[in-house]
């Protein structure tokens, strides 16, 4: 396990989290690996033991058990377990399984405030414990996303820090053809709110932003690419949804090794 | 009965680990509290989605957690965020919402909460708590705040008049007694009621009783109740909430599974949202004959149908 997370360990961990889809026959495969960055990161080099994280974008729970697996939380056996019956892995994580995972996410537009919530209750405790928390782009379509974004801008929640997955994809289209989130980083600004934009596959650009230090709170957009490292799911949002053959999945190991 | 829960909220804010997030809702009640609470009172705006899951991670993060606002703006408005958010987790929140039944009358059917328990009970964690009288409030504040699971709170207003002295809160409470059949009434129509039946004679009097918590189980149902159920079989159940969701299903289930002998029964509740004119709860009951005027009249109607 790194100290600091490498371009190499995030091919391992994009590997084993291919392997994981590919052996359960899940899909969402897309988006986790538009996201795994990021949550790889926080996981390794940020989130303290009273820190908290969120992943509103619930169907990137692959991403995260295989970060909580590189971790140490989870074992092979758990990953193996994945998406099926008996299995504390479902396809959207749940809650009362693990403590990392405080919340059942995925229903879209939940995580942020449950994310400011926390936030909140740690500044009435008077804590310095810092709250993460992942949306995708396609969920700020989701009106209580800007409920929440009114209402942690208003309590000026600088202990929290929140990720925008923009890989400019969703469920079926381009998120700009649906209902465009275009200009999102002009739209957040016009909140209370600092507004970074970076590469989310570059990890010393989001070292950068994460680490900015700010009075307020912070959303960092992610410009990331859906179906990350895998030449034929990069940019194709039917990896939304589709679980690999057995040839595709060879190919993608072959392509992230 | 929101003055009453003020003060119980005030007496209990002993220490920093109670919060209340409020719906942009409060005027001319929740002042001192705010005063009092400081930081602890969240004024969340007009956001009830996001002020529900905030809820939860505070309650999560250890602060009895309490919400409140207009009835149906958090049952109906941010029922998805109470069910993943807070009874998936089993998250003692405390919901209070304000104008239970038709309480906010000619305000219109928006504000209209005649179907929250029903929903509310499907979520399967959530305990139900409907004060009947402004008395009972300290005590359901207390059992509301101690509460391991998430809990609803349906404010109403105590129709009863000052010479009335209400029995210590009790989930079920007999609040008459006589010779005839069983009226139960759900949390406030029992204050409605309640002193009119006083007035009947002994040998026609309804035994009224009250019911406060839902749901019902049939192990915590009075022996009294279900001794008179047993001698009586007239069984009449009175509530300001539709016919479906409502205690009267919920009630002969039990009434089937203790195998008690129903000779009539007879339920009487909020009949629909949408009326061709509108008016005062008062006003609404009697389009939904819940009225006590109604009430008296039929039990009399019912007693002469009887002596015949």
């Amino acid at each position: 396990m790194p100290t600091k997370i490498t371009n190499k360990y995030s091919r391992i961990i994009r590997q084993k989290l291919l392997w994981m889809h590919f052996v359960t026959n899940t899909g969402h495969i897309g988006g986790n690996l538009s996201s795994i960055d990021i949550i790889l990161l926080l996981w390794h080099e940020y989130i303290g033991l009273y820190d908290q994280f969120f992943l509103s974008k619930g169907h990137s729970a692959g991403a995260l058990y295989v970060a909580l697996w590189s971790k140490g939380i989870l074992s092979d056996d758990s990953l193996k377990s994945f998406h099926g019956d008996d299995t504390l892995l479902p396809g959207h994580p749940p809650s009362n399984v693990y403590k990392e995972i405080p919340f059942a996410t995925g229903s879209l537009g939940h995580g942020l405030s449950l994310a400011a919530g926390s936030a909140l209750a740690k500044k009435l405790k008077g804590t310095n414990d810092q709250i993460y928390c992942l949306t995708s782009d396609g969920e700020w379509q989701e009106g209580s996303t800007w409920e929440a974004l009114i209402f942690l801008a208003h309590h000026k929640l600088k202990n929290l820090t929140i990720f925008v997955d923009q890989n400019s994809l969703q469920g079926f289209g381009k998120v700009g053809d649906i209902s465009s989130m275009d200009n999102l980083e002009v739209k957040l600004k016009g909140f209370d709110v600092e507004v970074i934009t970076c590469n989310g596959h570059d990890f010393n650009a989001m070292r950068r932003a994460i680490e900015v230090m700010t009075e307020i709170p912070k959303i960092i957009i992610l410009k990331t690419i859906k179906g990350k490292g895998v030449s034929f799911m990069e940019n194709d949002f039917k990896w939304h949804y589709l679980p690999m053959s057995e040839r595709e999945y060879i190919k993608a190991i072959e392509e992230i090794n | 009965m929101r003055k009453e829960f003020t003060e119980s909220l005030l007496k209990r804010h002993t220490s920093k680990n109670l919060t209340i997030l409020t719906g942009d809702l409060g005027f001319n009640a929740f002042e001192k509290l705010r005063e009092v609470m400081g930081d602890f009172f969240i004024n969340a705006g007009i956001s009830e989605q996001n002020m529900v899951s905030v809820s939860a991670s505070l309650a999560k993060e250890g602060f009895e957690s309490w919400v409140y606002s207009i009835a149906p703006f958090i049952y109906c408005r941010a029922l998805e965020q109470i069910r993943n958010d807070v009874c998936f987790p089993k998250l003692p929140v405390k919901f209070v919402g304000a104008g239970g039944g038709y309480g906010y009358g000619v305000m219109g059917p928006t504000h209209h909460a005649i179907e929250d328990y029903g929903i509310l009970l499907t979520l399967n964690t959530l305990d139900i708590f409907i004060p009947s009288f402004n008395s009972d409030i300290p005590n359901i504040v207390k059992k509301v705040g101690e509460n391991k699971n998430p809990s609803y709170l349906r404010l109403g207003l105590d129709e009863s008049s000052n010479k009335y002295d209400a029995p210590p809160y009790a989930k079920w409470r007999q609040l008459t007694y006589g010779k005839g059949l069983i009226l139960i009434a759900v949390g406030p129509l029992a204050s409605v009621y309640v002193e009119a039946l006083l007035k009947m004679e002994f040998e026609v009097r309804p035994n009224l009783w009250c019911l406060s918590e839902l749901p019902i189980y049939s192990s915590d149902m009075p022996e009294n109740l279900l001794k008179q159920l047993n001698q009586n079989g007239i069984i009449w159940v009175a509530e300001e909430h539709v016919e479906n969701g409502s205690l009267a299903k919920q009630l002969l289930s039990v009434l089937i599974e203790k195998k008690i002998k129903i000779t009539s029964f007879k339920h009487f509740y909020a009949r629909k949202h949408i009326y061709d004119r509108y008016g005062s709860q008062d006003y609404l009951r009697k389009k939904s004959m819940l009225d006590c005027d109604y009430m008296v009249e039929r039990i009399n109607n019912n007693n002469n149908e009887v002596s015949i």
